[in-house]
């Protein structure tokens, strides 16, 4: 899968949950005394998880150096992972 | 929240008190406590409630010996009023006494019944062992006039009067009883015993005892003395025993009846006990929660003030300023209740005071506010981290935590403990440990969720990987590559030749490093750098919250010369280090795998300001964009700039604010004459010392003296002329001194000096705001180093954990998957999975589960709340039956 089609999906999704829904949740429970929590726990929710994502993607975009396997995993793998 | 004082009239007070007790939003001040415990106005009432407690638990244990059940119909009954209290203690007096009465007859029926059994067993053992021999009782003396005159060798045959006894001796004391029997009679007597079969019950303490039956034969009236003295020491139980067959018949016939009636009458007496009970059971608990709460009222009102000239308790307390509604309510209901024609009062007061602090919480976020809660209760009105911990407390765990199945089986523990919440809470628990993990439900719930999430990233389930997308390591190695022992021999996939083009794995780590030999070199730089990250995110938060701390409590200044150059700080040293390790990782591959700046040496050089030349064309500590040298340069120099400013600005800001209202103030007020004498004496103290803490009385007032030596008047309506709103935190010091003494001198030296002035109360003193100062500057910048470094145990236990689950996978499973044996393998594998899965829970759950625990909440106290937080506050504790009662099942019925 293309880089930025995998960057631009990820960043939706997060987008929306921490950045639309608390928006639409300011409009429909705008009387609920729980509002408050709600939003801040999918703000950051949102915020940590997509960092985490991000990060792991970002520290694989350029490998600097390869996984050393043995040679019976490589035949292995040729095998079985086309 | 606001102080309050509460005007009862003594009927109403009693009501009023239960109408509170229920709504449980008041917290009352004890203004009684240099009284002593004995004098106090309801002692009586209170030892009234404890006798009725007395009472009650008697009875309660009664119904458990009877092995009946307490039934639990969820109720909660209001406190009775104190008329009805002299009801339910007369309820309680009766069934005490009876209760009594009928537990002393039945013991003495039982030890009656006890004696009459075993006589009853004496005489069949006796009958029995006689007519055994038939009709040959001479035969029988003879035998033992045998046993007995053989000894002693008379052969006469002399017929000789033999006399026994017959009793019953418990079975253990057999053994011993006998060699008594022949040391003391020099084995003059003749002993013959049996066990009784059916054990007989101990009418004491209602065990069943095992005893036997004995009969001593023996010659003459000293032995008979002697044999009666030894049967007392063991206590047994002698029974008289007549000697013809017909007597014995009789008796046993006539004590046989007897033992009938005897059943009858303890049959009826149980019976009757049993009724007793059975009434008593189905109100006891009510009763328990009533003489609870009355016991509590009278404490509660033992801490009001009366007042004599109008009959009425004064009480104070603290009351959230959206309740005063419902407690004014509540006063109206109590008054109806008790039918006072009086109206009671709610008077809102001012006060200087802290008042405690409350949150609102529900059972969701109770834990999270536990958790805070237990470093230090916020400072009134300050920021309060839980609903952040809400999120971040499970995250960072699960930074940690990282396996998939471990959070699954996590999560699964925490969901269960959450739908069951109604039964377990109310099978009340006493397990400490139990209740621990049962308090933090949530909590637990929501870190096994996002370890399933970081599991998924960090690709580790059970310290196995998933491979859904297709790894992006792609090898084509022909045979001719792939040569020597298949395990041992290694190939290093370069990135250039088997990397697909760029495009890592979608989500998480790829899949194939999990069998890659250097796993960990490539884990450890992802790790430590992901740590780093998330530490100095959290900081960056952490210091943006002290922003409405300093919005909230109006302290303008904090935000220019505290906020901003602490933001600098972070964001030029810190923050340009996660720019430098992002930057590296999107802009330099494995074609320049060579030339990668070695970003832990360019740092240094940064700090350093070491730029030297490249060496060659790819050395790694040369600036590897274009205007670093200028970039990093004024970052330098622009957190080295905060610093002072940091340090500085704030004291002598204030310093300047408050010479400017002492000005301003002496400018207004007149200066008297007899003021100038003391502020002259004054000043010539002042110079003499570099700090002075001088009271003196104020120039405005006459009555100004009084006031300062004399006793000071109740503090409430004084500083209400005062009160500007101004929360209690420290750096507020200067801002409402009054310096007398401008008006003469100028205030040349660096500090200022300290007088009471009769309204105020706080000082301005500029050591301490300096040093105050000096010390948070130098807390945050050596903290801001030493936390980020602090966040490492982020990469630190994750590494530990996955390494503790690869080896449980290699050392125990592996060997049971991997062992050829046709059938008994299976065996093997059960056994070797019960090993598995036991070391999982014990070791890589719980284990490892209480320690991340256990970091993320340092990183949270030390690390997270240090850029904000003060906690110096004290928590609010209503009077509520809820809490005094614990019962948690009311929540459901509001």
């Amino acid at each position: 899968m293309e880089t930025p089609l995998v960057i631009g999906i990820v960043t939706a999704f997060w987008f929306f949950v921490g950045a639309v829904l608390p928006v639409l949740l300011q409009f429909f429970m705008w009387r609920s005394p729980n509002k408050g929590i709600y939003q801040i726990m999918l703000i950051l929710t949102a915020v940590c998880c997509y960092i985490f994502w991000l990060t792991a993607y970002l520290c694989q975009l350029n490998p600097l150096f390869g996984p050393q396997l043995s040679v019976d995993m490589i035949r292995f793998m040729q095998m079985e992972w086309k | 929240m606001t102080l309050c004082q509460l005007f009862l009239q003594s009927e109403a007070s009693y009501a009023v008190v239960s109408e509170l007790g229920e709504l449980g939003i008041f917290q009352f001040k004890d203004l009684n406590m240099k009284v002593n415990a004995f004098q106090k106005k309801f002692v009586s009432e209170v030892r009234r409630c404890e006798e009725m407690e007395r009472k009650l638990r008697y009875i309660e244990k009664e119904i458990k010996k009877e092995h009946l059940k307490i039934p639990d119909y969820g109720e909660n009954p209001k406190a009775p009023a104190p008329k009805e209290m002299v009801d339910l203690e007369a309820t309680f007096e009766k069934i005490e006494s009876e209760l009594r009465e009928v537990n002393t007859n039945a013991e003495a029926l039982k030890r009656n019944f006890l004696e009459l059994t075993e006589l009853r067993e004496v005489l069949r053992k006796t009958q029995t062992f006689f007519t055994a021999q038939g009709q040959e009782m001479s035969n029988i003396v003879g035998e033992a006039q045998h046993a007995l005159v053989h000894d002693e060798g008379t052969t006469s045959g002399q017929a000789v009067q033999l006399g026994f006894i017959a009793g019953v001796i418990p079975r253990e004391k057999v053994p011993p009883f006998e060699r008594m029997l022949w040391f003391a009679c020099r084995g003059n007597v003749f002993l013959r015993y049996e066990e009784i079969q059916q054990s007989l019950e101990d009418p004491q303490t209602g065990e069943p005892k095992i005893k036997a039956v004995f009969m001593i034969f023996f010659q003459g009236e000293q032995l008979k003395a002697r044999v009666k003295k030894i049967c007392e020491g063991f206590k047994a139980a002698l029974y008289p025993c007549p000697e013809s067959s017909q007597e014995r018949q009789e008796m046993f016939r006539g004590v046989t009846t007897r033992l009938e009636d005897l059943k009858t009458v303890l049959n009826q007496t149980e019976d009757h006990r049993r009724r007793v009970l059975v009434g008593a059971q189905k109100e006891i608990r009510s009763w328990i929660i009533k003489v609870e709460k009355i016991k509590a009222i009278y404490h509660t009102l033992n801490m009001f003030s009366f007042d004599i000239s109008h009959n009425s308790l004064i009480a104070e307390g603290w009351c959230p300023i959206q309740s005063l509604e419902d407690v004014r309510r509540v006063l109206k209901d109590g008054e109806k209740l008790s039918g006072s024609t009086i109206p009671s009062i709610l008077h809102p007061m001012k006060t200087h005071e802290t008042p405690p602090t409350f949150f609102k919480t529900s059972r969701f976020t109770q834990g999270f506010q536990n958790i805070v809660n237990a470093y230090g209760i916020a400072t009134y009105e300050e920021v309060n981290p839980a609903p952040y911990a809400i999120i971040t407390f499970p995250f960072l765990f699960s930074v940690m935590f990282g396996d998939a199945g471990h959070g699954t089986l996590m999560f699964l523990f925490g969901l269960w403990m959450v739908l069951k919440e109604k039964s377990l809470l109310a099978a009340k628990s006493n397990n400490e440990i139990w209740n621990t993990f049962f308090g933090g439900r949530y909590i637990i719930m929501l870190m096994g969720l996002f370890s399933i999430y970081t599991g998924m990233i960090y690709n580790d389930a059970f310290s196995k990987s998933f491979n859904i997308f297709g790894s992006a390591w792609k090898s084509n190695y022909t045979e001719g590559d792939m040569m020597g022992d298949g395990e041992t021999a290694t190939l290093v996939f370069d990135p250039a030749k088997y990397y697909r083009d760029s495009t890592p794995y979608p989500f998480g780590i790829d899949p194939i490093w999990q069998s890659a030999k250097n796993k960990i070199t490539f884990l450890n730089s992802f790790k430590m750098k992901m740590a780093v990250i998330l530490g100095i995110s959290q900081m960056l938060f952490g210091v943006c919250l002290s922003v409405f701390n300093h919005l909230h409590f109006k302290i303008v200044i904090a935000i220019f010369c505290e906020f901003l150059p602490e933001l600098i700080f972070l964001l030029a040293l810190f923050g340009y280090l996660i720019f430098m390790v992002y930057y590296k990782w999107l802009v330099f591959d494995v074609t320049q795998s060579g030339c990668a700046p070695a970003l832990l040496i360019q740092y240094i050089n940064m700090f350093m300001f070491k730029y030297d030349p490249p060496k060659s064309d790819c050395d790694v500590q040369a600036t590897f964009y274009p205007n670093q040298q200028t970039i990093q340069t004024v970052f330098v120099i622009a957190a080295v700039a905060s610093v002072p400013v940091l340090l500085l600005v704030k004291p002598f800001y204030l310093r300047s604010v408050h010479n400017k209202k002492v000005l301003a103030k002496n400018a207004l007020g007149a200066l008297s004459t007899d003021a100038l004498i003391p502020n002259e004496h004054t000043s010539e103290q002042s110079t003499s010392k570099n700090v002075t803490h001088v009271e003196t009385p104020s120039v405005s007032g006459e009555g100004s003296s009084d006031i300062e030596m004399g006793t000071q008047p109740p503090p409430a309506p004084e500083k209400d002329t005062n009160e500007n709103g101004k929360s209690q935190s420290k750096q507020n010091g200067g801002d409402d001194m009054k310096d007398i003494n401008l008006s003469v001198n100028n205030i040349e030296d660096t500090s200022a000096m300290v007088l009471a002035h009769d309204d105020d109360e706080e000082e301005f003193e500029f050591s301490e705001i300096f040093i105050e100062q000096a010390i948070h500057t130098i807390e945050f910048c050596l903290g801001c180093i030493s936390h980020t470094a602090s966040y490492l145990r982020l990469w630190a236990l994750s590494l530990a954990h996955a390494q503790l689950s690869e080896v449980l996978w290699n050392m125990v499973l592996h060997i049971g998957l991997s062992m050829d044996l046709p059938y008994i393998g299976s065996l093997i594998i059960f056994a070797v999975w019960m090993a598995w899965a036991n070391l999982t829970i014990a070791v890589l759950l719980v284990m490892e589960g209480l320690s991340a625990f256990l970091h993320t909440l340092r990183l949270h106290w030390v690390e997270f709340q240090s850029k904000f937080y003060r906690g110096e506050g004290y928590i609010f504790l209503p009077f509520s039956f809820k809490h005094i009662l614990d019962i948690d099942s009311l929540d459901e019925l509001k």
